[in-house]
């Protein structure tokens, strides 16, 4: 080697920026919000977390399934039938009947004609995005959009073209200037899962008709408890039969793993073969989707439930706006109630005297989050007792004032 | 719309937005010289398709890095 050669970089450069950020908040000597253990979990609501009694409130366990007697018995029934795992792809050897019973499962759910499970939400979103918006066709979406539909645009070959937040006008701009003869997809989430807001799917919806697009919609965040089945935004706005795909996920309300896609449209099943997320990957452990297949049918029966949830939402926002916190949204529109922080120390400071208060949130800062916030994320569950959410806004009260955000 | 022209209208619009006040050139890089973050970009991006009537996909913004190079695209996208 001589002098004149210059030393390739080091291909971890690039992430020090990040690091420098990370040292320098730790440094403050607040416990780092991204490397919480869970020592014990004891209900869908309560854990031990650094050896302190814990109640969490941001889990997205909306339903509060995870130790539903039911569920758990079908997923040890499967797992004492079936194995630990099938070892292969849905498309070879990775077919148990437990897969088409939840397929089935998601089906009557929706009642919509075919239902296609996948690895988890994330590639739900990753393979049916990349597959079906091609070369040539283009793809309208709100510029707030998960991570995982991001990268399903990525991965893909179509035009990306982004409008502003829940913006209708800026998204009918965008598609009436699209050239003629392309192939049109716009793609809306139910439940926007940063600032817990809701899209205005009946009017957006309507425009991508009225243009000629195919509506995608990402109901991760209302599945189980938002529409009058359970459904979601859509179908509480009355459009579900409009959305020719919905995504979901069963990390959330159904209380596993895994994804989905749910659609009406004739040639579906094409993708079990073209959608490479889908075929490229072992399929979920029989387990897994027997007790998914298992949540979802006590799903459709949850009307009680979804009454409470909406119930302690209401009560917890409420109590935090009278608080002198600054939410997200004005009024309780999901299940997600975010708390949003002055800047990112502060926040991470709030997040510590949350949990010695005992209470978990989850700490969103940018770039996840829109307009470069620092969010306390809250997300309620059904089983939140109403005393719990007295105790939640107590909790709050303290850490607030100790900190100085109220 | 030529070249000078079309630069004319994206002087106008940019200026909103070049909050440091700096001195454009068609060098000039959007991430670098002039600071813009992805917000930035964003609500730039929809005031020339707005004005221009057209659409920079993000796609076709991956390859724009200075300011000449999105004078060039502009000219291009108005066909």
């Amino acid at each position: 080697m001589t002098d004149t050669m210059t030393a390739a970089p080091d291909l971890f450069s690039k992430f020090d920026a990040l690091i420098e950020m990370r040292a320098n908040l730790l440094s403050t000597g607040v416990t780092d919000p991204y490397g919480l253990v869970m020592e014990k979990v004891l209900s869908p609501t309560t854990a031990i977390c650094n050896g302190r009694d814990t109640i969490l409130l941001g889990t997205y366990n909306y339903m509060g399934m995870t130790f539903d007697p039911d569920v758990l018995a079908a997923g040890k029934a499967a797992f004492d039938a079936f194995g630990s795992g099938t070892t292969g792809s849905r498309c070879l050897n990775g077919t148990y009947s437990p897969h088409k019973d939840c397929e089935e499962a998601l089906k009557e759910f929706y009642a919509m004609d075919h239902a296609m499970v996948f690895s988890t939400g994330y590639q739900a979103n990753l393979g049916i995005i990349s597959t079906i918006a091609g070369k040539g066709d283009y793809i309208v979406l709100d510029i707030d959009s998960h991570a995982s539909i991001w990268d399903g645009c990525k991965m893909g070959d179509a035009e990306v073209v982004p409008f502003k937040h829940n913006d209708i006008e800026a998204m009918e701009k965008r598609l009436k200037r699209i050239p003629a003869g392309a192939g049109k997809l716009v793609i809306l989430e139910g439940v926007y899962s940063m600032m817990g807001d809701i899209a205005p799917l009946k009017e957006m919806i309507r425009i991508a008709k009225e243009n000629g697009a195919m509506v995608l919609v990402d109901e991760a965040h209302s599945m189980g408890f938002i529409g009058p089945n359970g459904r979601g935004v859509a179908e509480d706005q009355g459009v579900l039969d409009q959305v020719d795909f919905v995504i979901g996920t069963f990390s959330k309300s159904v209380g596993t793993v895994g994804g989905f896609c749910v659609s009406n449209h004739p040639k579906f099943e094409i993708m079990r073969l073209v959608c490479r997320p889908y075929v490229f990957t072992a399929s979920l452990p029989p387990s897994v989707v027997a007790t998914a297949a298992t949540s979802i049918r006590k799903l459709m029966h949850g009307a009680e439930k979804r009454a409470h949830l909406w119930a302690n939402s209401r009560t917890l926002h409420g109590g935090l706006k009278a608080l002198g916190f600054q939410l997200g949204t004005e009024t309780p529109q999901s299940a997600i109630i975010a708390v949003i922080m002055p800047d990112l120390e502060r926040g991470a400071m709030m997040w510590e005297a949350l949990l010695h208060e005992g209470l978990y949130v989850n700490l969103a800062r940018p770039p996840a989050t829109p307009a470069n916030m620092t969010l306390l994320r809250c997300s309620l569950c059904a089983e939140h007792t109403a005393e719990q959410v007295q105790v939640i806004l107590g909790m709050f009260e303290r850490a607030g004032k100790k900190i100085g955000i109220i | 719309m030529d070249r000078a022209a079309t630069e004319a209208k994206i002087a106008a619009l940019i200026a909103p937005f070049n909050k440091k006040g700096v001195v454009i050139t068609d060098a000039s890089t959007f991430a670098g010289d002039l600071e813009f973050d992805s917000l930035t970009v964003m609500d730039f991006v929809a005031a020339i398709e707005d004005d221009f009537d057209i659409i920079i996909s993000m796609n076709q913004q991956a390859e724009i890095e200075t300011y000449g190079q999105l004078v060039d695209a502009v000219v291009k996208l108005q066909g």
